[in-house]
């Protein structure tokens, strides 16, 4: 994707003269659904957002207006409204801050493909869904078959009146076949999801209808299964919802515009306080956190984030220590602590905050076997379900759609609607063992902030062992 | 610097740019194509407080077009934002159209396509008076001067249009605000929500001063309830939570057919509510058009549950013609866009004393299902929770986890609801701000669920 040339110069210039600082962020996000079900196109639909956020710096305090008005007028309009905003609101900001939260940066970015998404044709992607869609065929009671594919380009391009230039082009990919079977009143899901940075070479047909067929034999499976049992045991937890526990009980809780309050009508504070972090014996010694966003292929990987900082890779739990919040620069001059790059926003009409990027678990030693054969009485759990946790981020219940029993070591049969609940810190000190071998997964519909924003996470994790868990099946 | 543009120029403005875009689109069609247009506008202003502070300010204005072709069987939808200047967005637009009919040259038979229909015009706009931007921040942390209070003000125009090829012409436009808050003492909050067409500082005040009086009851000792089954009030924001997972597939034909409906028993008559229970769609609560993105009118008022029983899934056309059902003017995700549950025979007034001993909880938090088939639902208790006995608040407790049956919660177990109910406006405010809302009344449930 090609950045467009808008006059930021000459933008910026004027600003200049009513403001301390000023920047523009350009950006332009193509966004492609497309969707096959039961065989049959269920959706072809897609979205071009495209505009620019225009920031001023009024009286130490930072404001915001948005205009998809690309012309030079259209933008000196925005940063009239901008500045006349900020100025009434400047006397009640929270904090005084300065340019130094926005430092110069320039550089570019492009996502790690071997294939441009442009370079797909619909009918490549169609014929893959369609591929999925028809493996899963297996039989009448797979009630529904799905396979969707979200393809997202985006280009943002930041320009301040310090210097600041940056441009980053990103290729992003979800992809998701769910096959549902029913019988009766019941009815089992059993999904496989494919998301990141990745370029056309992800449509490769072969793996979509291996994954299809999988899924589809499973659903069945769990049709036919009893309930997962009730009551404290061993949990194995893979990859695929690792992901999702990292992302609740980790990531959020660390966010620092959280523990500063900022979120706190919304989506809630956090259990961590300012005073924890070095301290705070978060999870058991086998617990290695980082925020990467180098890393390829990773959803939210990039070099700079929307208030210029360049992104590094850091520890924020070591050995089970807190060691670091996710902050950005903002944050970390309120707060007096340490953070990271992640000062981010969902799209040109939205100011940035502290959002999670890639929140990963480092790897350790053990094979997944290793893991099952330290288990007497257990249940093994695949891919999130279900979600739901506390505005402290402590309480948390999370279902998954598939489960397997694991007695004297050894994993055995299928069970429906595993759940486990627990509470946060509590249960990462629970943490007895953790693999070697590491999947990628993320989401790209992650919910913060006043107004709302929609963004995309990475989370890497091996498969872990939890000790001693409360575990429960379904009522059905 | 230029002169503000007043709001009243931003309908105007918005309505001519769509109106001069969509004619000159609908005249660039071939003989063979249908197209429907839809056009979502914003002008908004958002705040976002922190320790009754101003964290971060936003100004936002948006418009953005949808153009669906239907053409030779196959249906393919684009939409984009615009920048408001017919020269540069004409031509956008017609690129638009262009990549949908490349798509419809190479895309596989649509047999569930819906063909366009003239479903009539309509136009409908609310003004109102709203604060100056420049004076939102002083109006709002005046009265609240020693509160700690965060939450957002968004104000401004919402607008919803839509037209197609057929003649079909809809439009909508209001002009509103809200202030979506809660205050603290330390870790305690209590919530409000002020919300409204006409910004009066007396009303604010008024608001606020209600919410101060639940936060002060908060300081009260706290109670450690133990997880268990409860009887549990439900005041109206709660039950709207409650509520609110209706509209997460189980009220949707195409869930049920497609079997992801929690609601599948009730679909199938295998099981009811309690009587106790009606809930329409009402769209004469005036929080949203009734047109939906196919530009088709749902009837005003449309009962779907009754007494406990399943009166009508929301059914929109695709699903209709694809399982062979009545579609009723839902919108494509089939969840209820104006929810309006009857009242009851519970007195405000008697609340705690038909609560006796149990939990008196102000708002739930994060639901989601548990157990999609047994309609199971989790959650988080929020903000002014308190425990009851003898009729008396006694103090606030700690946030519990629940897991309950809907089922059960709003069947054997619902006790009563309240006389009077409250319009619980949409606040979302993702993508741009939503409009909506319910109107509920409070609930007394009978052993309610606590499991940690």
């Amino acid at each position: 994707m090609l950045s467009i040339s808008i006059p930021h110069e000459q933008a910026l210039q004027r600003a200049l003269q009513f403001t301390d600082w000023a920047a523009i962020r350009y950006s332009s996000e193509t966004t492609t659904h497309r969707m096959v079900r039961n065989d049959r196109p269920e959706s072809n639909e897609s979205s071009l957002e495209e505009g620019a956020m225009c920031e001023v710096l009024v009286g130490g305090h930072f404001g915001y207006a948005a205009t998809a008005d690309l012309s030079l007028s259209g933008l000196q309009r925005a940063f009239d409204r901008a500045i006349a905003t900020t100025r009434a609101t400047s006397a009640h900001k929270v904090h005084a801050f300065t340019p130094d939260q926005r430092p110069r940066a320039t550089g570019t970015y492009c996502s790690a493909r071997d294939r441009d998404l442009d370079a797909l044709s619909v009918a490549e992607i169609t014929d893959c869904l369609m591929a999925a869609s028809q493996a899963m065929r297996l039989s009448d009671l797979l009630v529904n078959r799905s396979a969707r594919a979200m393809l997202v380009q985006t280009q943002i391009d930041y320009f301040s009146s310090n210097g600041s230039e940056t441009r980053q082009s990103f290729n992003m990919l979800d992809i998701t076949l769910a096959a549902t079977a029913a019988e009766g009143l019941e009815s089992q899901t059993r999904s496989w999801s494919y998301t990141g940075q990745f370029g056309g070479e992800a449509f490769d047909r072969a793996i979509f209808q291996e994954n299809a067929e999988r899924i589809a034999r499973e659903a069945l499976d769990l049709l036919r299964a009893d309930n997962c049992p009730s009551g404290r045991m061993d949990l194995v937890l893979m990859p695929d919802q690792m992901m999702l526990q990292i992302h609740e009980s980790i990531g959020h809780p660390l966010e620092l515009d959280r523990i500063l309050g900022d979120e706190r009508n919304y989506a809630g504070w956090s259990f961590v306080k300012q005073e924890d972090f070095g301290h705070l014996q978060y999870g058991s010694p086998l617990m290695n956190v980082s925020f990467d966003p180098g890393r390829a292929h990773e959803l939210a990987s990039y070099d700079f984030d929307d208030g210029g900082n360049r992104a590094t890779r850091e520890m924020l739990i070591e050995y089970g220590v807190l060691k670091r919040g996710l902050g950005s620069l903002e944050s970390q001059v309120r707060s007096g602590l340490p953070g990271v790059a992640n000062f981010r926003s969902a799209s040109w009409n939205r100011a940035p905050i502290d959002r999670m990027a890639n929140i990963n678990l480092e790897p350790g030693t053990s094979s997944l076997d290793e893991l099952i054969g330290q288990v007497e009485h257990g249940v093994l759990m695949r891919t999130n379900r279900s979600w739901s946790i506390d505005d402290y981020r402590n309480k948390f219940q999370f279902g998954c759609e598939y489960g397997q029993l694991i007695e004297n070591g050894v994993l055995g049969k299928v069970v429906r609607n595993p759940n486990y609940r627990g509470v946060t810190v509590d249960f990462w000190n629970r943490l007895d063992g953790v693999g070697r071998a590491a999947e990628t997964h993320g989401t790209a519909f992650c919910g913060k902030g006043e107004p709302s924003q929609i963004i995309r996470v990475g989370h890497a994790s091996p498969p872990c062992l939890f000790r001693d868990v409360e575990v429960f099946g379904g009522l059905s | 610097m230029s002169a503000a543009i007043r709001r009243e120029d931003f309908i105007d403005r918005v309505r001519e740019h769509f109106n001069t875009l969509s004619s000159y689109l609908l005249s660039q069609l071939n003989v063979d194509e249908e197209l429907t247009i839809n056009v979502a506008a914003e002008e908004s202003l958002f705040v976002r407080f922190n320790s009754n502070r101003v964290r971060q300010n936003t100004d936002v204005e948006q418009i953005g077009i949808s153009v669906r072709l239907q053409s030779k069987g196959r249906t393919v939808e684009k939409s984009r934002s615009l920048g408001g200047n017919a020269e540069a967005d004409r031509p956008a637009l017609m690129h638009l159209l262009a990549q949908c009919r490349d798509e419809v040259a190479v895309l596989p038979l649509d047999p569930n396509q819906v063909s366009i229909e003239n479903n009539g015009t309509s136009s409908e706009e609310f003004r109102g008076t709203l604060l100056a931007a420049e004076d939102v921040v002083g109006a709002v942390v005046s009265p609240a001067a020693g509160c700690d209070l965060a939450g957002l003000y968004a104000g401004g125009i919402v607008i919803r249009g839509n037209c197609n090829s057929k003649g079909q012409r809809h439009w909508f436009a209001t002009e509103t605000f809200f202030l979506d808050y809660s205050i603290y003492n330390g870790p305690q909050a209590a919530k409000g929500c002020y919300a409204g067409a006409r910004w009066s500082s007396a009303e604010w005040k008024s608001n606020l001063g209600r919410t101060q009086t639940l936060l002060a009851l908060l300081a009260k000792p706290q109670q450690d309830v133990k997880p268990g089954a409860y009887r549990t009030y439900l005041a109206p924001r709660a039950f709207a939570d409650l509520l609110g997972m209706l509209g997460w597939g189980a009220l949707s034909a195409a869930a049920w057919k497609q079997g992801r409906s929690p609601f599948k028993k009730l679909a199938e008559n295998e099981t009811r509510l309690s009587p106790l229970l009606s809930i329409d769609e009402n769209f004469a609560l005036g929080l949203t058009p009734r047109f939906n993105d196919l530009g088709e009118m749902s009837a005003t008022r449309l009962p779907l549950i009754e007494e406990g029983a399943l009166k009508t899934l929301l059914v929109s056309s695709r699903t209709a013609k694809e399982y062979d059902l009545g579609a009723n003017g839902a919108s494509e995700g089939e969840g209820p866009r104006a929810m309006d549950v009857k009242t009851g025979a519970l007195a405000e007034a008697d609340v705690l004393q038909a609560l006796g001993t149990g939990l008196y909880l102000s708002n739930l938090h994060y639901l989601n299902w548990s157990d999609p088939v047994s309609a199971r639902v989790t959650g988080m208790t929020r903000y002014a929770c308190f425990w009851v006995e003898g009729g008396e608040i006694v103090g606030p407790i700690r946030d519990l986890r629940w897991d309950e049956s809907l089922y059960s919660a709003l069947g054997s177990k619902l006790m009563a609801l309240t006389t009077h109910a409250e319009i619980d406006p949409a606040v979302d405010t993702y993508y741009r701000r939503a409009l909506g809302g319910s109107r509920t009344p409070g609930a007394l449930i009978d052993d309610f669920s606590f499991t940690l």
